[in-house]
């Protein structure tokens, strides 16, 4: 028995090694290089996993971008998310930031895009860059008639106000283009694009190679309209209107609009860059300059240092030398939470050190009820073992009942999903969980050292 | 041994005035609603030199269209302006009037632009849809979160039927927890309607913090008053009396504790956080109290009013 807890305290001091210096290895790695340098020696350093900070602590921006999904079928929403997304992705790696995030969103049958930059410095500049990528679409001419009803319509709601022509039968069809009409060929089956120059007027073109499907689609589209204008559209403005003089087979396009050497190449690089499938829109955005991120961090560090100190001092003058063993104990704790953020690894942001800060003060929850146990214990004149054993056991319901409350509220916390309150119901949620091991195992076995030894007499020093 | 339960009309009118008090300033005030919740913009700067006069920059702002602005100066060089949201197009023209200046160079006659008058410390602008979306979420949670702690107080207290039923603990706890919530809520009625503090994500993360523990507080008296109804033979009062003085110490440390860190966010924490602090502290304060003056003396009197009954 008594081998046992030995045994679980030589644990709990390699898991505390542990813990601490993967929280913080740069003392250790001192004295790594200090002892290789001195006998000359190749000691591998200690793990030195950085913390992996949010957009609000390095600075940073997050985007929220709505997908205008009209002109796609249901069923294939999702691979036209998906294809949006890694289009956006490759653009995004472009700004040389470390670990950009892209992701796919559907909320209430709204399909989005997130994308968050962490440490980017101009971020304007990504923006615009985002924005810019050009949605790149052909067009077929409409019948005539369609054209006239269009027209017509246009005509009949002029002068209206929005709300008057909402009355308007089929008022809709206002909004259409009267002459042309999208057709399934996009930038989605673009292959490449490359600057070219007319061999006779010097005039730059832009040639697009499109790839199988998209040559399928265009040699479709050109045997349907031969004699017709197929008009190619970038971002709903009409750069070329070029008439069909025969099918084209292969999946070759040129554009030869009226733009000059500088705008074709732009376009180029940007076609290339990903053509968007669907367009999209910025609908949201937070931006933190590395500023505000620093000072926040450094803000938010030591809150919670005079917090844990304020803590240690507290437990160690209302509880002595139960309060001294508790500080110990959240000593671990902290560097054991540390080491899991690490590990796992959790993005820590703001909200998620305030609740990290917060768990700290509710982690000595658990020892305070088990020390106020034990008080009463001792009290009574039970022996300190007695005392120890009867402090924990009466004391587990009321830990387990009160951490399952702020566990429950910290589940449903975490499922609101915006990602202020996750990071606070995780990083909550985590230390509620450590902080019961702690509680439960470690407190219980420093404790345990003490039975049967001369400290066990001095009352004074638990009561 | 203090007795608690003796003077619980005291505690129950105390406690009363002040959530009438609270649900009067809901309604007069009502809350300030964050632009998390109503889509919004939020813009800071940092000037490098000297910033430019509150009047100055809505000057400049009314040119570009933008009427309903608040600004506001923060620190000794910052500023902060509140709009409705813009797009990306508006955002940098503003940066370009508010952070640019143009100098005559008198000998050469040309005009320079000094890009470099201030800096931009953040920006935010949300959508009025995702406003809207946050606010139908947030209800959701914070009903969730109230059932299944009603569900949790229920379950936990099953077994306990004397003197009273599980679920009148239940019913007890979540009276509590009302209190709870109510007083900061109103608390922050006030604030938003005098000094523009607003309910933003981060105070209501705080407030439903504060519901867990809140929860947990009122757990720890209740489990005591179980265990020492099954062991002792006290009347009802005595027990809860003895109950309370039993936890009071652990009551009265572990809000400390929690006070100390929240403490430490508020005045070192930096602003995001200022106010989610806020809210902590004030929900931890009620937590305490209504877990000793209020959850076990409404016990107390709901079955002196049966026997009375």
């Amino acid at each position: 028995m008594r081998k046992n807890i030995y045994l679980i305290f030589i644990g709990i001091i390699v898991l505390t090694f542990l813990a601490g210096n993967l929280s913080y290895p740069k003392y250790l790695n001192q004295g790594i290089d200090f002892v290789n340098a001195r006998f000359n020696i190749r000691v591998p350093h200690f793990w030195d996993i950085p913390f992996r900070l949010g957009l609000d602590l390095q600075g940073g921006t997050h985007l929220l971008y709505e997908a205008d999904l009209s002109s796609i079928e249901a069923g294939d929403y999702s691979s036209a998310m998906q294809g949006l997304r890694d289009i956006i992705e490759r653009r995004v790696n472009f700004f040389g930031v470390t670990e950009p995030i892209v992701q796919t969103q559907e909320a209430s049958g709204k399909h989005r895009l997130v994308v968050e930059l962490a440490g980017i410095k101009e971020p304007a500049e990504a923006i615009k860059m985002i924005g810019q990528t050009p949605f790149l679409e052909f067009r077929e001419q409409r019948a005539e008639e369609e054209t006239q009803i269009i027209l017509d319509k246009q005509k009949e709601l002029e002068g209206m106000t929005y709300e008057e022509a909402q009355k308007v039968e089929n008022w809709q069809l206002a909004l259409e283009d009267p002459y042309f009409k999208s057709t399934s060929l996009t930038g989605k089956y673009l292959k490449r694009a490359d600057l070219t120059f007319n061999q006779q007027t010097g005039a730059p073109l832009i040639s697009l190679q499109f790839n199988d499907e998209g040559a399928d689609l265009f040699e479709q589209l050109t045997s349907q309209n031969v004699g017709k204008i197929l008009a190619i559209f970038i971002d709903g403005i009409p750069i070329s209107t070029p008439v069909v003089q025969e099918a084209i087979s292969g999946g070759k396009a040129q554009i030869s609009g009226d733009f000059a050497v500088e705008e074709a190449k732009e376009l180029v690089r940007n076609l290339n860059a990903g053509a968007l499938p669907v367009p999209i829109k910025l609908i949201s955005q937070q931006t933190v300059g590395p500023t505000l991120g620093a000072v926040s961090l450094q803000k938010s560090l030591m809150a919670g240092l005079f917090g844990f100190l304020a803590v240690i001092i507290f437990l160690i003058i209302f509880y002595r030398f139960p309060g001294f063993l508790a500080s110990l104990v959240l000593i671990i704790y902290v560097a054991l939470i540390l080491s899991l953020f690490k590990l796992i690894p959790i993005t820590l942001t703001l909200a998620g050190i305030g609740g990290f800060i917060l768990s700290i003060g509710m982690a000595v929850d658990a020892n305070i009820l088990i020390f106020s146990r034990m008080r009463e214990e001792l009290k009574g004149q039970k022996s300190f073992a007695v005392a120890l054993e009867e402090g924990f056991r009466r004391s587990w319901p009321s830990i387990r009942d009160g951490n399952l409350t702020t566990l429950i509220v910290a589940l449903i916390l975490f499922g609101l999903g915006t990602s202020f309150i996750k990071g606070f119901a995780l990083t909550l949620s985590i230390g509620i969980l450590v902080s019961m091991f702690s509680a439960i195992f470690i407190t219980r076995t420093l404790l345990r050292l003490f039975v049967n030894t001369r400290l066990e007499k001095y009352n004074w020093l638990w009561k | 041994m203090i007795q608690f339960t003796k003077y619980r009309k005291i505690y129950f009118g105390l406690s009363g005035g002040l959530i009438i008090a609270s649900i009067i300033a809901l309604l007069i005030f009502g809350l300030k609603p964050g632009i998390d919740f109503t889509g919004g913009s939020i813009l800071e700067i940092e000037y490098i030199e000297e910033r430019i006069s509150n009047e100055e920059i809505s000057g400049m702002l009314s040119e570009l269209g933008l009427t309903s602005v608040s600004i506001q100066q923060t620190g000794e060089k910052g500023i902060i302006i509140r709009m409705k949201d813009i797009d990306e197009e508006m955002h940098q023209q503003i940066l370009a009037v508010l952070i640019q200046e143009t100098i005559l160079d008198e000998e050469t006659g040309t005009l320079n632009i000094n890009t470099g008058l201030a800096e931009e410390v953040r920006f935010e602008s949300i959508g009025p849809v995702i406003g809207q979306e946050l606010k139908d979420k947030t209800k959701i949670v914070v009903i969730v979160a109230l059932l299944s702690m009603i569900i949790y107080i229920a379950l936990a207290f099953r077994r306990v039927q004397r003197p009273l039923r599980s679920w009148q603990y239940g019913i007890a706890s979540v009276l509590a927890l009302f209190h709870d919530i109510l007083i900061p809520l109103g608390i922050f009625a006030i604030l938003g309607r005098f000094y523009g503090i607003e309910i933003s994500i981060p105070v209501i993360t705080a407030l439903l913090a504060v519901l867990g523990y809140s929860i947990n507080n009122t757990v720890v008296v209740f489990d005591r008053i179980r265990e020492n109804l099954l062991s002792r033979g006290d009347t009802f009062q005595e027990t809860v009396d003895i109950s309370l003085n039993q936890t009071l110490s652990r009551q009265i440390n572990t809000s400390l504790t929690t006070l100390f860190v929240a403490g430490a966010i508020f005045f070192l924490g930096g602003e995001t956080l200022k106010y989610f602090a806020l809210a902590l502290i004030l929900g931890i304060c009620t937590g305490t109290y209504s877990s000793i003056f209020l959850a076990g003396p409404i016990l107390v009197t709901w079955l002196n009013w049966r026997h009375k009954g």
